[in-house]
C-alpha cells in the first residue's frame, strides 16, 4: 500500500489511567512488563528511590569497584504483620541487608531490591512500605540501584515480599569473622535483646497483646565503623536476628571451635520483654533482634569496645555479657542468675509455647 | 516483674543452698520426685543441681502432659485431622510429638492438614464460630490445670449452640500417677527406685487442693511439699523434704500458699465434675493403663465428644523398642541411661515423647544438663 507521504500527526499520547494509591490494588499486568508495569516503577519506585544509576532504566546498575575486598550480600524479608511498631517490612527490608553487609567490618555501598507482589495487594500499602524503604536507605546513606517486580496469583503469596542485596567495602585492616572468636576473647552485645520479636509477637492475630515495646529495627553500620576504628583488633561481629542471641553465640561458638561461658545477669533485656516472655513460655534469647549486634574481640580491647559502643546512639545500652572458653564440645553455657549453670542450646524448631 | 524477679534472687538461692548444706545428714541420701514438669523445666533452666550437695538427687516424674499422652491417642489426632472438613485446635508443645512412624501434627500439618497452635480453648470456639461448614476438633491435653478451661468451652458451645465443635479429651489425673508410681513393684518391693519424698506439682494444686495428697503422705509414708514453680520456691521445698525426711516425718506440706489452698478451688472442681467423669482406666506413655486416671466427658455433652462423633477407635501402639522414655517417666532411668539419648534422639529429632517439650526430662536435661554428662 501506497503512502499518502502526509505523516500522520499524533495529537494525544496514550493515555494511562494515573494509578490509584488510595484504593487501587497489584494487578497482574503490573508485572507483565507492558506499560503499566512502567507505571508501577516510574510513579513509585524511580520517584521514591531517585538515582542517577536507577534512572538509567538499565537491567543492571554499573557502578565503579572501589579498591580492597568487597563483601555482598542478600536477605529475602517475609515478615508478618507487614507494619509493626517501630517499622514495616520496608525499613526492615533495608536494615537487614545493610546490618549482613556491616557485620564484617564493611561500609554498604549499594542496594538492589526485588519485590514479589501478591495480585490484589493494596497500592497505598505498597506506597507506603516502597516510601518507607527510600527513608531508610536515604537514612543510611546507601542508593537502591538496580531492582525487579513480579506479581503472582492471589493466594501465591503473603502480600508482599522483599529480597534485598548489598555490596560493601571493607576498611583496610580488619579482619572481622565468625570463625575468629578465641578463648579468653570477651562477647560484648549493643543493647537490649528481644524488641523486635516481641514487637512482632504482639500483634499476631491470636495473640494480641498490648505493649508499647517497639522493633529495634536499625541499621548498624555507623555503629560499626565507630567500633572498628576504636578496635580494629575485633574479631567477630553478628547481628542476632532470627534465633536471637541463643543461635548467634552458637553459630560463631561452631565455626571458631570454642565454647562461650555467658553472665544471665550480665543480659540486657527490658522488664516487658521479660514479662512478655514470661506469660508466653518464650525464652528472650531466642527472640528475634533487628538493630542489634553481637562483638567479640581481645580481652584487652573490650572496655575500650564497651564505651565506644555507649558513646553512640544505637549502643547506648551495650554490655560485656560473657567470655569465650575452649570447650570441644562447642556448647554455649550460661551462669543463671540463680547461681547455677546451664547450656543455651540450639533452637530445636520453632519456639513453642509451653502448656503450663 | 517485680513479683517475679523476687522468686529468683540469687543472693537467697545461696542462703537456702548453705542450709541445705548444713542440714543435710551426710550418711544418707535424699531421692526427691519433682513430679511436675514445670518443675524439671525451672531446675535444668536455673541450673539448681549445682545448687544442691551430691547426695541430694532430684528424679524427674511423669508430670509433663505432653509427655505422658500415648502413641495411641496422638495418632488418633493425626488420623482426625486428616479429615478434610476438620480442623484441629491443639496448644504449641503437642505439635512436635512423634508417631511409631515419625509423623506428627506438625508434619502432617505441612501436607496440608489444617491445624492450628491456640493458646486457649476459647480460640477454639471462635474457629468454630468463623468455620460454621468445618468441623473444629480441641485436642484437650493436660492435668488438673487444664481440664477446666476445656469444661468451660464445651459449656459456652453447649450455651452457643455450636453444631461443629467438639472436644478430644484427653485429660489426666494427678493423684492417680502418683499412686501409680508409688505402687509400681520397683518402687515398693523391689525397691530399685528409691523415693524419699515429693515436690507437689503448683498449678495442679491450686484446683485440687492439698487435700488429695494426705493419701501418699499417709499410706505410703512419704512427704509431699507443694512447691511453685519458680526456682526460688523449688530450692524451699527441697529444704522442707530434708527436714522432713532428717525428722522421719512423712506430712503433706504447703510452700505454695500463696496460691494453693487445702480446698482447692471449688468452683472449677464443680464444673469439671459437671462435665467430666472418670474413665475406668487410661493408658499413660511409660506408665501403661492406669485405672481410674482420665476423664471423659459425660454423656449430657455428649454431643461435643469427638470421640463420639468421629468414632475414635481405641488405638494401643508400642514406644520405639529403644526408647526408655517409660523407665525415665517412673523414674527408673535416668536419661541418659538412655541409649539412643542425644545420638538419634535429640529435641530436632524426637524419638521419644520426653525430648519434645521443654518440660520432658529428656529435653530438659538435653537443652540444659547436657555438658555435665560430657564434661
Amino acid at each position: 500500500m501506497m503512502s499518502t507521504g502526509k505523516p500522520v500527526k499524533v495529537s494525544k499520547t496514550a493515555y494511562i489511567r494515573p494509578l490509584d494509591f488510595k484504593n487501587g490494588r497489584v494487578e497482574m499486568a503490573h508485572g507483565g512488563g507492558g506499560r503499566m508495569m512502567m507505571q508501577l516503577i516510574d510513579t513509585l519506585f524511580l520517584t521514591a528511590f531517585d538515582n542517577d544509576m536507577l534512572r538509567q532504566m538499565n537491567d543492571q546498575a554499573c557502578f565503579a569497584v572501589p579498591a580492597g575486598r568487597m563483601v555482598m550480600s542478600t536477605d529475602s524479608h517475609v515478615v508478618s504483620p507487614l507494619f509493626f511498631p517501630g517499622g514495616d517490612i520496608g525499613s526492615l527490608s533495608v536494615h537487614g541487608t545493610l546490618n549482613d553487609v556491616a557485620m564484617s567490618g564493611a561500609r554498604p555501598l549499594y542496594l538492589s531490591a526485588s519485590f514479589i507482589l501478591e495480585e490484589g495487594f493494596p497500592l497505598a500499602d505498597l506506597k507506603r512500605i516502597v516510601e518507607s524503604m527510600a527513608k531508610a536507605a536515604q537514612q543510611a546513606g546507601v542508593s537502591i540501584i538496580t531492582g525487579d517486580t513480579k506479581v503472582v496469583e492471589q493466594g501465591k503469596g503473603d502480600g508482599i515480599f522483599i529480597t534485598t542485596t548489598g555490596v560493601g567495602v571493607v576498611p583496610e585492616g580488619l579482619q572481622i569473622s565468625a570463625e575468629r572468636a578465641q578463648p579468653g576473647d570477651k562477647i560484648l552485645v549493643s543493647g537490649t535483646l528481644g524488641d523486635h520479636g516481641i514487637a512482632i509477637l504482639s500483634l499476631r492475630e491470636n495473640l494480641t497483646f498490648h505493649t508499647t515495646i517497639q522493633s529495634d529495627t536499625a541499621a548498624l553500620h555507623e555503629l560499626v565503623a565507630c567500633m572498628t576504628e576504636a578496635v580494629p583488633t575485633i574479631h567477630v561481629l553478628r547481628d542476632p536476628t532470627r534465633g536471637g542471641l541463643a543461635t548467634t553465640l552458637n553459630e560463631i561458638a561452631r565455626q571458631s571451635g570454642v565454647g562461650m561461658m555467658v553472665n544471665e545477669n550480665k543480659l540486657p533485656i527490658r522488664e516487658q520483654v521479660r514479662a512478655a516472655c514470661e506469660f508466653l513460655g518464650f525464652d528472650p534469647l531466642y527472640i528475634a533482634n533487628e538493630g542489634k549486634l553481637v562483638a567479640i574481640c581481645p580481652p584487652e580491647a573490650a572496655e575500650a569496645l564497651l564505651q565506644t559502643m555507649q558513646a553512640h546512639p544505637l549502643g547506648s545500652e551495650a554490655a560485656i555479657i560473657g567470655e569465650v572458653i575452649e570447650d570441644s564440645h562447642h556448647f554455649v553455657q550460661m551462669e543463671t542468675s540463680f547461681g547455677g549453670q546451664r547450656v543455651v542450646d540450639w533452637l530445636s524448631g520453632e519456639q513453642l509455647p509451653r502448656i503450663c | 516483674m517485680k513479683y517475679i524477679d523476687e522468686f529468683r534472687d540469687g543472693v537467697l538461692a545461696k542462703k537456702i543452698a548453705a542450709r541445705i548444706v548444713r542440714e543435710v545428714d551426710p550418711r544418707r541420701h535424699y531421692h526427691l520426685m519433682e513430679f511436675c514438669g514445670g518443675h524439671t523445666h525451672a531446675i535444668s533452666r536455673y541450673g539448681i543441681p549445682d545448687l544442691l550437695p551430691s547426695n541430694v538427687r532430684m528424679i524427674h516424674g511423669p508430670g509433663c502432659p505432653v509427655c505422658v499422652l500415648p502413641v495411641g491417642r496422638i495418632e488418633n489426632a493425626i488420623q482426625l485431622a486428616q479429615q478434610a472438613e476438620v480442623i484441629l485446635c491443639s496448644y504449641g508443645d503437642m505439635l512436635r510429638v512423634p508417631t511409631h512412624r515419625g509423623m506428627s501434627l506438625l508434619k502432617i500439618k505441612a501436607q496440608g492438614a489444617d491445624i492450628r497452635m491456640i493458646y486457649s480453648s476459647t480460640d477454639a470456639i471462635k474457629i468454630a464460630q468463623q468455620n460454621p461448614q468445618r468441623q473444629v476438633v480441641f485436642l484437650a491435653i493436660g492435668f488438673e490445670t487444664t481440664t477446666p478451661p476445656s469444661a468451660i468451652a464445651i459449656k459456652h458451645a453447649q450455651a452457643l449452640d455450636l453444631t461443629n465443635f467438639s472436644v478430644f479429651c484427653n485429660h489426666v489425673l494427678t493423684p492417680s500417677a502418683i499412686s501409680h508410681i508409688l505402687q509400681s513393684p520397683e518402687v515398693r518391693q523391689l525397691g530399685w527406685v528409691p523415693l524419699d519424698g515429693f515436690i507437689g506439682p503448683a498449678h495442679v494444686s491450686t484446683v485440687i487442693g492439698s487435700r488429695p495428697y494426705e493419701y501418699f503422705a499417709e499410706e505410703f509414708q512419704k512427704p509431699v511439699v507443694i512447691a511453685g514453680f519458680e526456682p526460688l520456691d523449688v530450692m524451699q521445698a527441697i529444704l522442707m523434704l530434708i527436714r522432713q525426711i532428717n525428722e522421719e516425718r512423712a506430712e503433706v506440706e504447703n510452700e505454695f500458699t500463696r496460691a494453693v489452698t487445702y480446698q482447692g478451688n471449688l468452683k472449677a472442681q464443680h464444673l469439671v465434675a459437671e462435665v467430666f467423669e472418670l474413665r475406668r482406666a487410661f493408658e499413660w506413655r511409660g506408665l501403661g493403663s492406669v485405672p481410674y486416671s482420665a476423664l471423659r466427658i459425660k454423656a449430657a455433652f455428649s454431643d461435643f465428644d469427638a470421640e463420639k462423633r468421629f468414632q475414635i477407635p481405641a488405638l494401643s501402639i508400642a514406644d520405639n523398642k529403644a526408647c526408655e522414655c517409660g523407665a525415665v517417666l517412673r523414674g527408673i532411668k535416668h536419661p541418659k541411661d538412655c541409649k539412643i539419648f542425644g545420638s538419634v534422639c535429640t529435641p530436632d529429632n524426637p524419638i521419644g515423647s520426653c525430648m519434645v517439650s521443654s518440660e520432658g526430662a529428656c529435653a530438659a536435661y538435653y537443652s540444659y544438663g547436657r555438658f555435665r554428662q560430657t564434661a
